[in-house]
């Protein structure tokens, strides 16, 4: 049997030019769409869709952000609370913060609600409540944006 | 003047394992922290306490009740607006159509201090309620274009 000469068996290098490339390209739209601004999202909560809802064209300044889960919990400042009166403590000690530290009065200052879409209404009117009884004004009810019309039309 | 050799000039070599290591550990951390971030909007609402709009200035134009009913199970049982109950498929399209013509008589959309005043049964799930203030607020036309409707909306205090 004849075996084949080996002799020219060099090293194989591959054209790595295309795949670094393609690797670049990918790594620049991952850089460019990665957003670390949304901290106060928040993935349990499923927001109701409303055509109407439109971005804040400024964003708020230091916002309070209530979000308010199919499960009748609140989430506030990243801890999870399931009475109203743990709510309204720490609303409290944010308003005693805001008034210490800030010039700011408590008017000015948007309460952004993030309910979920199966929670209860009275619940979201409660935390309303809880909020106006400690003078904020300024209420931010947040939606998903929908192409479509969410009322039935057109 | 000295002219170098450039006969036997140094092939050089580029380490690309070490840059292509890298690379994919860059790649792996933005593929893994990447999130699609869907697209929210808000409804800006002025919401005072009740005592506090009380002492201000009465609006002159009457206040609009919405009523929002509910099943046990929080799914929508009807709409009415003041003493007009709503019904079939499209109840807070009616709403809107019905609150557009009255503001229209009242001198053009987004000109008026109307104010509307929803009043929701407590287990209503809360996307029935966003629902109400789309149709209350305003409308989308033909051209994609947003139009104010009634901008003071409030909820009625809550029953003990």
């Amino acid at each position: 049997m004849r075996i084949q000469s080996k002799g020219k068996s060099g090293i194989v290098e591959g054209d790595l030019t295309p795949m670094i490339d393609m690797t670049f390209q990918l790594i620049a739209f991952f850089m460019l769409v990665i957003n670390f601004s949304d901290v106060e999202q928040d993935q349990r909560i499923h927001l109701p869709a409303s055509e109407l809802a439109k971005p804040p064209t400024s964003p708020y300044e230091q916002p309070l952000t209530i979000h308010l889960t199919s499960t009748d919990q609140y989430i506030f400042g990243g801890k999870e609370m399931t009475q109203l009166t743990q709510l309204k403590s720490a609303l409290r000690l944010e308003t005693q913060i805001i008034n210490r530290y800030t010039s700011k009065k408590l008017s000015d200052v948007t309460v952004i609600i993030r309910a979920d879409g199966d929670a209860k209404t009275g619940q979201v009117q409660e935390v309303i409540q809880a909020c106006q009884e400690l003078e904020f004004e300024r209420f931010a009810l947040r939606g998903k944006q929908s192409e479509v019309s969410t009322i039935g039309g057109n | 003047m000295k002219i170098r050799n450039t006969e036997h000039r140094d092939e050089i070599t580029l380490q690309m394992t070490p840059m292509i290591d890298i690379v994919f550990q860059l790649l792996v951390f933005f593929v893994f922290t990447f999130k699609i971030v869907l697209p929210e909007g808000d409804f800006n609402i002025r919401m005072p306490s009740s005592s506090a709009s009380q002492s201000s200035e009465p609006s002159e134009t009457p206040l609009l009740k919405v009523r929002l009913r509910a099943t046990d199970s929080g799914e929508l049982a009807g709409v009415q607006l003041n003493d007009n109950q709503f019904s079939g498929e499209t109840p807070f399209l009616q709403l809107h159509d019905d609150i557009r013509s009255m503001i229209s008589d009242a001198g053009g959309p987004g000109s008026t201090d109307q104010e509307v005043e929803i009043e929701a049964d407590y287990n209503l799930k809360y996307r029935y309620a966003m629902n109400a203030i789309t149709a209350i607020t305003g409308e989308i036309d033909a051209n994609g274009e947003q139009h104010k409707l009634v901008e003071r909306v409030r909820f009625a205090p809550l029953g003990e």
